[in-house]
């Protein structure tokens, strides 16, 4: 008989070799299903990779898609570590375009004698979207604490409000009057725009890149790193030690969100500099997937977020150049991370043969 | 009245498939799995069921398809979360991207000579009214000029009901769900009740997917569901993992697309995006008004076990 | 009642068992026969409950044999899962009941019986089960939800469950270890009813007085083997208490005399309501002061959690006071009592006292991380905090790996010591006086742990703490204890010297006897 027995330690190879045989076997698998539609699955592979880090054009397009999810992974990773499953990155994201947006499209008539640079109007952006996201993210954060709501329900519905509020709004009272009947907001002003650099390269990543540091910074030398960190695995030791549960759901929720919103200015700052479609893309449940991946790790976020987005643009790629479906990088991303969550198993428990009861 | 009828009856055509997500979601929750992966799951049932009638040029054949796929959806699930021990919200959430992904791409390659299946137009479901019964003023309208997967749900949904509460299985599945450490102990066996319910709560998602691509729509298209998924699972909180109240809440839901369609058809100046913000606000409430009640009420839904791995050797 | 060997109920050879880092049972021999009441008895941690969950088939054996009679032949047989050795007519009744709290009595009985028709009439198996309990001297009503019963009332569901499969060997866990005396007794009826229709029953315990009361014969464990096995009328408590431990009991701690002194700790007739919305305390006058050390006494469940909880901020009084040096305290937060001095060895040591994942120097960082050198301002210094988890290391004498192996993995006695100093050293920051509450802090410890245990908190009485000792051992309290109180029904009964009473008087007040 097999059965699983808990492990006490695990070994240097098991802990890396496991997620790496667990990438391989995914990655097998997604070969298998293109194998059926009459691809080769090396040539696809390739073509993906080529597409993803090929030329400095091609990474430079890795580097923008993976620009929110390192926002998003970041975001999920800091609500994952108190156990508060943030499902909610989505919604949260585009409440902080829409707050960027708002400032952007408003703020120059509102208020004419505001200095119309880069330097006040980004800053501005960027708090306006911190502060929607966290609002969007607090409500079901209180409702968590102060009454039990299961926040996962909570967090998607909410998604879908967002959604709702921000396609409404781009559709009707936002739409810009210029606009030759496209649905979408007016443009914003340039001043209201993130520094480029090559090709859609935009200042977004800087962003993320200083945020998985500070975020880095925070949980390994602050106090309240600490404090997270025992919420996160054991609610009732922490409360024990006097910390406070409350206060702290809310205050995670508030960053975690925050950066989330943020990802969404970057977005809209950065990319379409306006509010139009294509701003509710996923980035709030891949990101859930890059935080996993991860481990919640603030620094390994950065390193998986670039490569679910080579995923991503390599899947892009095949499809212009090998006629095949993009969908096969989403699948791959189901594939990967179904592979290394069961290989966890075998990390944290080993197999044995237990002996049949001598008769 | 007349408005009354078109509206129930077109809430009843829009739910049906969210009715059938539902039961087969509580099935699978009551017995402890939480499974998130219902938009994947429901979407590869849209289109496992779409080509298979195609192809086969067969409706029903399509519904089987439908819920073949949702099952194996629902044992992929169930593998990864009973045995594999795997967290259940991040497994649900790769099935739901993994499926989404994959029922795009079996949607683009399906059609006939390995091409798209959008814009297809294949065998379906049509209204089949009851002879008889169907002649009743305003019940007979609404309830009994539906399609054959309609009816399906008039036997369905009493039956799983009367199965949980007044049959020795459906006990079993309930304090699996309570406490597997208790119902193990007492000679059930957890790991094959949990297998059970997951798989068939998937098939049954399958069917609701199917019910969208061979009745509903019908046809196929990119992001067919459109998150009836992610309803699904806030409406089983809402039906407090009661069958009976899942069809309330589908209602709810689906009354709301009909009254937007009838009131964007009479002209009316509200966005339809803030007329469909109402059930998902809705949901919030009365999830928040359960939670509350059972803090004061013992116990008003949710299986105590849900969520949680169930591991019989594990010394704490 | 010493029956032949013909009567043989159960029969297991060399049985072993082994869990990751333990050897819970090593070759172990026990014979039970029809119509005795057979009583396994040995410490915490001595196999009693492995043993019963291998026969129970919750546990595979690793190594020796299981015998059973079925239909009147002793052969041996192989029990893979809990629904086979049911089938087999072996029935536990489990110590932690196993019951679904919201369905009802008759429902929870019937679960896993194959032979209840698949359309449930819970009429006429609701009749069946309450004749059931009368027979037995049980009365019960079948169609109450589970969370409306007292403990007493869920015992005897538990024991019915088994009762209505046809169990023929009831396997009972430390069955007296919430009930009242009042209870108790009624369980004794009980038992005696069922042995004398032929069945056999083992309970397991770590109490003297409940074996030499119930027990015709009892099996005494040590360290995982079967040290002796003996006719309960031809032993007493000494020999037993000398087979269970292997060597004499620890006969005192070195007490020199408490004079009376300030009182650090008062609690004025402080109410609390339990997690069910029922109240746990009903006006509580205490008080503890410095240099001694107040034991709490009574049966698990009459309000001494709360009670712990009420004095470290972790429960609501909701009404009366608490007050700390003079101090008024009452429902101050957690943070609050720790930085007044209130210091916790809580009963649930990885459920509140320790983080498990979480390196041991973090978890024994718990109470100083907010001040210097810790941290600074909002920053932390682990290498400081690493640092000084070793210098704690070292003085309590804590074995462990190294500083940074996860709190886990260290022995129940060591995960203790760590708790015990971590709260100590907060203590030492407060020279006005310190409170320390000590849950049940050598439950389920080896003999070597609950030693060192006991003199770390008689030191810290000889420094001047005031020790608030909740135990549930008798021996204990009377052993360490400047005063006893002993609580029932959220009450203290009454507060005794331990050199001026008896286990019996202690006995009565738990019972629930005002003195």
């Amino acid at each position: 008989m097999i059965s699983f027995e808990k492990r006490l330690t695990t070994p240097r190879l098991v802990s890396w070799g496991v997620p790496l045989v667990s990438l391989l076997l995914a990655l097998a698998m997604g070969g298998l299903l293109l194998l059926v539609v009459g691809v080769n699955p090396f040539t696809a592979y390739r073509a993906m990779v080529s597409g993803a880090f090929g030329g400095s054009f091609e990474i430079t397009e890795t580097l923008v898609r993976a620009t929110p999810l390192i926002l998003t992974g970041l975001s999920v990773a800091i609500a994952f570590r108190m156990l508060f499953w943030n499902i909610g990155a989505e919604g949260q994201l585009v409440m902080g375009g829409v707050a960027a947006s708002g400032v952007a499209i408003f703020l120059p008539d509102a208020a004419p004698s505001i200095p119309q640079s880069p330097w006040v109007y980004l800053p501005v952006m960027g708090l306006a979207a911190i502060v929607a996201g966290a609002l969007w993210g607090v409500i079901p954060a209180l409702l968590k604490s102060a009454l039990g709501v299961n926040e996962i329900i909570t967090t998607l519905m909410f998604n879908y409000i967002a959604i709702l509020t921000y396609q409404y709004l781009f559709t009707d009272p936002w739409k810009d009057p210029a606009g030759f009947g496209f649905p979408g907001s007016a443009e914003f002003g340039e001043y209201a725009w993130l520094p480029e650099f090559s090709g859609r390269l935009h200042g977004g990543l800087v962003i993320g890149l200083v945020a998985a540091i500070a975020m880095w910074a925070i949980f390994t030398k602050t106090r309240w790193g600490y404090e997270i960190a025992l919420i996160g695995e054991n609610e009732r030791a922490a409360r024990y030690a006097g910390v406070s549960i409350f206060r702290n759901i809310v205050l995670v929720m508030v960053f975690s969100a925050g950066l989330a919103g943020l990802a969404g200015m970057s977005e809209t700052a950065g990319l379409s500099h306006r509010l139009q479609q294509g701003l509710a893309v996923g980035n709030g449940f891949t990101g859930i997937i890059v935080a996993w991946l991860a481990k919640l790790h603030p620094l390994r976020v950065v390193v998986v977020a670039v490569m679910l987005a080579a995923l991503l643009v390599g899947g892009d790629q095949i499809q212009i150049s090998l006629g095949l479906p993009a969908a096969i990088a989403q699948v791959l991303q189901g594939l990967i991370l179904l592979f290394v969550l069961g290989g966890d198993i075998f990390s944290r428990y080993r197999l044995v043969w237990t002996r049949r009861v001598k008769g | 009245m007349d408005l009354a009828v078109s509206i129930l009856s077109i809430a009843l055509f829009a739910g049906t498939s969210l009715i059938f997500a539902t039961v087969g979601e509580i099935l699978t929750e009551r017995s402890g799995i939480l499974n998130l992966g219902l938009e994947g799951t429901m979407i590869m049932g849209a289109v496992s069921g779409f080509a298979a009638a195609y192809h086969t040029d067969n409706a029903y054949l399509g519904v089987l398809a439908g819920m073949a796929a949702g099952a194996i959806f629902g044992l992929i699930h169930a593998i990864a979360t009973i045995t594999l021990r795997t967290d259940q919200v991040v497994a649900g959430l790769a099935i739901t991207i993994g499926g989404t992904g994959l029922a795009s791409f079996l949607g683009q390659k399906l059609g006939p000579g390995g091409g798209p299946l959008v814009g297809l137009i294949g065998p379906r479901f049509v209204e089949v009214p009851i002879p008889g019964l169907s002649s009743i003023p305003v019940v007979g309208d609404i309830l009994f000029k539906r399609d054959q997967l309609v009816y399906l749900l008039y036997l369905l949904v009493p039956a799983v009901w009367y199965f949980l509460y007044k049959t020795r299985p459906g006990l079993h599945l309930r304090a699996v769900g309570e406490n597997p450490q208790a119902t193990d102990a007492l000679g059930v066996n957890v790991f094959r009740t949990r297998y059970i319910y997951t798989v068939l709560g998937g098939a049954l998602v399958g069917l609701g997917g199917a019910h969208l691509s061979l009745a509903y729509t019908p046809g196929w298209s990119e992001n067919l569901t459109g998150g009836r998924g992610w309803i699904a699972i806030a409406l089983v909180i809402f039906a407090t993992w009661n069958p009976a109240r899942a069809v309330l809440g589908a209602l709810l839901f689906g009354g709301v697309n009909a009254i937007q369609f009838r009131l964007q058809a009479e002209g009316t100046t509200i966005s339809a995006n803030l007329l469909n913000m109402t059930p998902y606000i809705l949901t919030v409430v009365v999830l928040v008004a359960v939670t509350y009640l059972e803090a004061f009420r013992k116990r008003v839904g949710a299986p105590a076990a849900l969520g949680l791995p169930y591991n019989r050797e594990e010394r704490t | 009642m010493s029956g032949t060997s013909d009567n043989i109920a159960v029969q297991l050879s060399g049985v072993t068992k082994r869990f990751p880092g333990v050897l819970a049972n090593e070759d172990v021999d026990l014979t039970v026969r029809f119509g005795e009441i057979h009583a396994l008895l040995g410490e915490n941690g001595a196999g009693k409950s492995t043993l019963m969950s291998v026969l129970c088939g919750l546990y595979r054996p690793d190594g020796g044999s299981i015998s059973l009679t079925v239909d009147g032949v002793l052969r041996p047989v192989e029990i893979h899962s809990p629904r086979q050795a049911i089938d087999l007519g072996i029935g536990m009744v489990h110590q932690h009941f196993k019951l679904v709290s919201p369905q009802t009595v008759a429902e929870n009985v019937i679960i896993g019986r194959d032979d209840v028709p698949f359309r449930l009439n819970m009429k006429a198996i609701g009749k069946k089960i309450a004749e059931l309990g009368e027979r037995y001297h049980m009365p019960v009503d079948p169609e109450a939800a589970i969370w409306q019963l007292s403990v007493g009332e869920q015992q005897r569901v538990e024991i019915l469950k088994v009762l209505y499969r046809g169990a023929s060997v009831l396997i009972l866990d430390e069955p007296t270890a919430v009930l009242t005396p009042q209870e108790s007794a009624e369980l004794g009826q009980t038992l005696r009813a069922m042995v004398a229709e032929g069945k056999a029953i083992i309970f397991i315990s770590h109490k003297l007085d409940e074996v030499m009361s119930f027990a015709d014969r009892v099996t005494v464990l040590r360290q995982g083997r079967n040290v002796a096995t003996l006719d309960v009328a031809a032993t007493n408590k000494q020999e037993l208490a000398r087979l269970m431990v292997g060597r004499e009991l620890m006969s005192g701690v070195d007490k020199p005399e408490h004079p009376p002194s300030e009182v650090v700790l008062e609690l004025r007739a402080v109410e609390a309501t339990g997690d069910r919305g029922l109240p746990a305390l009903l006006g509580i006058d205490l008080s503890v002061q410095r240099g001694e050390i107040l034991g709490v006494a009574g049966v698990a469940g009459n309000g001494q959690r709360e009670l712990a909880e009420v004095v470290t901020g972790l429960r609501r009084v909701t009404r009366g006071s608490i007050r700390v040096a003079g101090e008024e305290c009452t429902n101050m937060s957690p943070r609050e009592l720790i930085e007044a001095g209130v210091c916790h060895v809580p009963g649930d040591r990885l459920g509140v006292g320790l983080a498990g994942n979480l390196a041991l120097s973090d978890n024994l960082a718990m109470k100083s991380y907010r001040r210097p050198p810790m941290s600074r301002g909002p920053f932390l210094n682990r290498k400081r905090m690493v640092a000084a988890a070793g210098g704690l290391i070292e003085e309590f004498n804590v074995l462990t790996p190294g500083p940074q192996t996860p709190a886990r993995n260290l022995s129940g006695g060591n995960q203790q010591k760590a708790i015990l100093a971590r709260e100590i050293t907060a203590g030492r920051g407060f020279p006005e006086g310190a409170v320390l509450v000590a849950s049940y802090p050598t439950r389920g410890l080896d003999v070597g742990a609950v030693e060192a245990v006991r003199t770390r908190l008689a030191a810290e009485r000889a420094r001047g703490t005031a020790v608030l000792l909740i135990s549930e051992d008798l021996d204990e309290l009377m052993m360490m204890s400047d005063r006893i109180a002993v609580m029932h029904g959220g009450r203290v009964m009454g507060v005794v010297e331990p050199a001026a009473t008896t286990i019996e008087e202690l006995g009565l007040l738990m019972a629930g006897e005002r003195r």
